[in-house]
């Protein structure tokens, strides 16, 4: 299978802002500090860490919305680690994120079917209604829901939206940032078996961020952990569970309380 | 003697639906209980209608709440206050939000025991060192002089255990205490307070959504849908086999590690229009069971 992201040595520094002199600029603190993995067209690949680990800064610059400081990204063979934003809004539509907090993602004034939209408008499809009625279908909301303003939805229903708005665009990879993690169990539920049933039918490559290796378990092929800006371990997900290597993700599972009062866990 | 004894305990919005559907609850003195339930179950305006903290657009409608014996619905309002600062205290969900951020730690935690509880300040100051001690804070005098945002999220969560402990209360209500923290940080924040539980003996309403949580920390659970009690069981009965289907199938919708077929099953439609059914049924009058 071919790779849809090569990742070589990626190093990501930001200003740290809590160290910045009153004059001055803020000095640099490394992020990510060389990480090097592929991701298969077509998996789906769970990215796991603590706070502070780097997950999210990882997906940010595997969709460019921040510019690496050090290695290569290459997208589907094509090298992006530094592309113009100019140079990156074709591309955009191939690489979709969902976020983690669906009321501060979708506008509040907005109505439903107008979020989707949005992005159809910007990259000139021109069949937006039978693209954003095919979305809401797809993701399982009635089409009256197209109508409403996103406070009117649920919890679930809002990250529905997150995932209608992204594959409108039919992209080739999607990122999704904890997005269940300010759900119910059974929201939650929903939404993974949701999303592992479009990354198979619409064929899509997903990179799913968690701070929750359980979640990952199921919807994933590959899990890759980071501790403190580097990748600990990488490996399918069922010998990850089976037989952790790092400390850290044994650290991690141990972590999770099993809704088992059995469960060793002192 | 129970901590709190909560009995037909109903609230609503203020012209408007029913938020808790006479609701029974018994707190033994030093025992820890879990609410759960999913987003807008009622679990939460439990805690808030002990502690009188329940938002102005809510009302409470009728029951009792007994705490060690006294009805506070039945108290006037400054004795129900004073009453309720001198036993019960609260775990808030996000430590960044409970704390004030232009105020250093150390008189977040003393002030209320000097100007409610009426200690002398170096006897509130001596104790607040001796919490931060027991909630492993390392420097206890560094962290008192510490703002919130210097402090990592961890160490702000232990300082409101700290805190919450600070005046001896009968009666904890801890509020989604570790929702906002990452797994490896949840795990050292509630080892640490089932070991001050464990000691000072305090009794704690423990409101989560999470099943794995209450299997940890408490030895009874009820669980709630749109107000009303479901289920009211001991952990072990609980876990060994749910007796309504509601709870069942909330179990059977958290997430497992170790058993990647189970969990994350969404809790089926039958499921719920069955329990509602049952909370109309219980709204006319006719409670089921």
């Amino acid at each position: 299978m071919a790779d849809l992201y090569q990742i070589q040595d990626l190093r990501l520094s930001l200003a740290d802002m809590t160290a910045k002199p009153l004059l001055g600029a803020a000095p640099k603190i490394e992020i990510l500090k060389g990480l090097s993995f592929t991701i298969p067209k077509g998996s789906a690949v769970g990215i796991v860490g603590g706070s502070g680990s780097g997950k999210s800064t990882l997906g940010r610059a595997l969709v460019r919305l921040l510019e690496p400081s050090g290695g290569t990204i290459r997208f589907d063979g094509a090298d992006i680690t530094h592309l113009s934003d100019a140079a990156l809004r074709p591309l955009r539509r191939r690489f979709q994120m969902i976020f983690q907090d669906p009321m501060s993602s979708l506008n509040p004034r907005h109505r439903v079917g107008t979020i989707i939209a949005e992005p159809l408008r910007l990259h000139g499809f021109t069949d937006i209604p039978t693209r954003v009625t095919r979305a809401l279908d797809q993701v399982g909301l009635p089409q009256a829901f197209a109508m409403r303003f996103p406070h009117e939805l649920s919890g679930g229903q809002r990250q529905r939206v997150g995932i209608a708005r992204a594959i409108a665009l039919e992209p080739d990879f999607i990122l999704a940032d904890e997005i269940v993690s300010g759900l119910d169990v059974s929201s939650q539920a929903q939404v993974l078996n949701l999303l592992e049933r479009l990354v198979r039918d619409l064929g899509l490559t997903l990179a799913f961020i968690s701070h929750d290796l359980s979640v990952i378990r199921r919807l994933c092929q590959q899990t890759i952990v980071l501790h403190q800006g580097r990748i600990v371990e990488n490996r399918p997900t069922p010998d990850l569970f089976a037989d952790p290597l790092a400390d850290y993700t044994q650290e991690l599972l141990s972590a999770i309380p099993l809704p088992d009062p059995a469960q060793p866990w002192g | 003697m129970s901590a709190l004894v909560i009995r037909d305990l109903s609230v609503r919005l203020k012209k408007g639906p029913p938020l808790l559907r006479r609701v029974p609850l018994d707190l033994a003195a030093g025992e820890v209980r879990g609410l759960v339930g999913e987003s807008g179950a009622g679990k939460s305006m439990i805690g808030k209608a002990v502690l009188g903290i329940l938002p102005p657009s809510v009302e409470i409608t009728g029951g009792e709440i007994l705490l060690e014996g006294t009805d506070l619905l039945r108290l006037p309002p400054k004795e129900r206050r004073r009453r309720i600062g001198a036993t019960c205290a609260l775990i808030p969900q996000d430590p960044l939000t409970a704390l004030n951020p232009s105020h250093r730690i150390g008189p977040q935690i003393t002030d209320r025991l000097v100007d409610i509880l009426g200690w002398t300040r170096p006897a509130a100051d001596a104790r607040a060192r001796e919490l931060l001690a027991e909630v492993q804070i390392a420097d206890p005098d560094r962290v008192l002089r510490s703002y919130p945002h210097e402090l990592s999220g961890g160490m702000r969560q232990r300082i409101l255990i700290a805190s919450a402990f600070a005046a001896e209360p009968r009666l904890i209500v801890a509020d989604e205490p570790t929702t906002a923290l990452d797994v490896t940080v949840q795990k050292q924040i509630l080892r640490l307070i089932a070991g001050m539980q464990a000691r000072h003996g305090t009794a704690i309403l423990f409101v989560t959504h999470d099943l794995g949580v209450v299997s940890k920390v408490c030895q009874r659970l009820s669980v709630l849908y749109s107000g009303m009690v479901v289920e009211d069981s001991t952990v072990a009965d609980f876990f060994a086999a749910p007796r309504h289907p509601y709870s069942a199938a909330l179990l059977a919708a958290t997430p497992k590690y170790t058993d990647p077929a189970a969990g994350l099953n969404p809790v089926p439609d039958a499921v719920i229009d069955a329990v509602r059914a049952e909370v109309a049924a219980f709204d006319r009058g006719a409670p089921h069971g």
